[in-house]
């Protein structure tokens, strides 16, 4: 009898026991999938034969770098995309010859990314990298000029890698479609050909750029220390264990704050749009997202489907299958990573929020969007909740 | 006697092992649509064709965009041929639709159509329909898929 009341306790102290672990097998499942060490190795690009040569990915850092490549010579990649500070501005909205409408996106992991932009407006890293050149608001160059500015001052090192460039000679100073008036006719009056000529060395620029920037990768975090010693079974280091608070922020981050329906894999992207119901900005231009981004990305001539992709058009699909219409793209916005983003307020595509705080405030409260449909629903999170998720984003950044 | 309490208890402990584990399982299973049907094959809504809808590569791999194979056959099971075929769906528990545009873009003989351009971008319950038109008419066909 006593020896049979003695098993009974046993077995409920085993049940006690393993009844309440710290995550559930689907929770460990998901925070595995979160962790850095599952992201796969880079792919290769091969739309930009020059994706991996170092030759190509050097000069694109000289000219990530390089004031000349602008206007007025006084604004670079590096402007916006400051180096010591993950490559972004910390200003709502970024600044270069002008303000512009858009927070300036961080560039750690940018090369796994299908679309670019707060948008989506481009298809390709070297894609992207043209559109700034261009802006009148950032470097408000035109391509013209830039062929001008390649072969007086990186003539050689652009053949080494490039092959011969084209004669300029007759290529006016300044010229492009995009340009100014004066800028458009001179581009207009272009042969055929040269304008050809002119776009191969543009297309060659973003494919440098877009070179360098793929060795821009994300840091390992105090999170992912944590998430690689729990799937392992490990006993988290002293400095990796997350607080109570922290498992806390994890565990509302990846169930009922729903945060990890759409900040999911390891960089917490799901490399899509969605309308959040994020206020516009007032004294800024209409800006509906995702929606007017479609036609801009499909008549790009620098577009995947266009003359200057390297390579087969295997590497277009995500262009071939965009979705091209319907009411969810209006005021949607790119899915950003949250890693590192606890360091780098403030928020959102136009800068709105100053905090995570007012983030996580916003993702609670889910109000209205003034266009679309917002797809976020409230969730009515404590004062307490509400900390504990910005307390796991903090290991994100550290 | 003491023989009979003791095999009686840890009767007892057993059992309240096993709905310890169920429960575990229970409270920990991922959360699928109710009732949702996730067969791959399937008679389509009129009973014009049997479909049945398989990944070209096998697995899934959500975020990436993959080819599926969606496989029409009579009712009698004679493949058919010269289809037309759209898809649209999307996530019915988050009311959006599908983050890509798929087509039917290949026929590989025997019934097979390539239905490519899917990415499932996050977990949960999503639904592909597909809308066929071939010689016997028209007909539609919804597969529920749990990630």
């Amino acid at each position: 009898m006593k020896r049979g009341l003695l098993c009974l306790l046993v077995v409920m102290a085993m049940i006690a026991g393993c009844g309440k672990p710290q995550f559930s097998d689907a929770e460990e499942k998901t925070i595995a999938s979160l962790a850095l060490n599952t992201l796969p190795a880079l792919k290769p690009d091969t739309t930009n034969r020059f994706a991996d040569i170092p030759a190509a990915a050097a000069l694109g850092s000289t000219l990530f770098f390089d004031q000349g490549m602008s206007r007025d010579g006084t604004v670079s990649c590096s402007t916006c995309h400051k180096i010591d500070r993950q490559f972004q501005d910390d200003l709502p909205q970024a600044v270069g010859v002008g303000r512009t409408n858009r927070r300036t996106m961080p560039l750690a992991g940018v090369a796994r990314d299908p679309w670019f932009f707060w948008d989506g407006r481009r298809d390709s890293l070297w894609a992207q990298a043209l559109t700034p050149l261009e802006n009148p608001l950032e470097q408000a160059g035109n391509r013209a000029a830039f062929a001008h500015y390649i072969k007086g001052r990186f003539g050689e090192r652009y053949e080494r890698i490039f092959g011969p460039l084209p004669d300029l000679s007759t290529v006016p100073a300044n010229a492009s479609p995009l340009g100014t008036d004066a800028e458009k006719a001179a581009w207009e009056a272009m042969p055929a050909s040269q304008a050809e000529d002119v776009n191969r060395v543009f297309a060659n620029i973003g494919k440098a750029i877009a070179a360098f920037e793929r060795s821009i990768e994300p840091p390992q975090t105090r999170f992912d220390r944590f998430a690689i010693d729990l799937a392992s079974g490990a006993r988290p280091q002293v400095d990796d264990a997350l607080s109570p608070e922290e498992i806390l922020g994890l565990k509302l981050f990846i169930s009922k704050a729903n945060c990890v329906t759409c900040h999911n894999g390891p960089r917490f992207t799901d490399n899509s749009f969605h309308n959040t119901g994020v206020p516009p900005v007032a004294d800024l231009p209409q800006d509906r997202g995702r929606v007017d981004a479609i036609t801009q990305v499909a008549v790009d001539p620098f577009n995947c489907f266009g003359a200057f992709r390297d390579g087969d058009d295997s590497a277009c699909r995500e262009l071939r299958f965009m979705v091209k219409t319907g009411p969810e793209l209006i005021r949607a916005y790119k899915t950003p990573s949250l890693r590192g983003a606890a360091t780098r307020p403030p928020y959102m595509h136009a800068g709105q929020f100053s905090s995570l705080d007012e983030v996580v405030a916003h993702y609670s409260k889910a109000p209205v969007s003034v266009e679309g449909v917002s797809e976020v629903h409230p969730l009515q999170l404590s004062d307490r909740e509400r900390a504990a998720l910005v307390a796991f984003l903090k290991t994100l950044a550290e | 006697m003491a023989s009979l309490w003791r095999y009686l208890l840890a009767g007892l402990g057993l059992a309240a092992l096993l709905v310890g584990i169920l429960a575990i399982v229970y409270l920990t299973a991922p959360q699928t649509a109710p009732g949702a049907d996730t067969s791959r094959s399937k008679t389509t809504a009129n009973r014009l064709f049997v479909a049945s809808f398989q990944p070209e590569r096998g697995v899934i791999r959500q975020g990436e965009l993959q080819s599926w194979l969606l496989t029409l056959k009579t009712v009698k099971g004679v493949p058919v041929e010269g289809a037309a075929i759209t898809v649209s769906g999307g996530m019915p528990l988050h009311n959006h639709g599908l983050p890509t545009s798929p087509q039917a873009t290949d026929y590989l003989g025997e019934g097979r159509y390539r239905i490519d351009g899917l990415k499932f971008t996050m977990s949960g319950w999503w639904q592909l329909r597909f809308a066929i038109s071939a010689a016997a008419g028209s007909d539609t066909v919804v597969f529920n898929l749990v990630l």
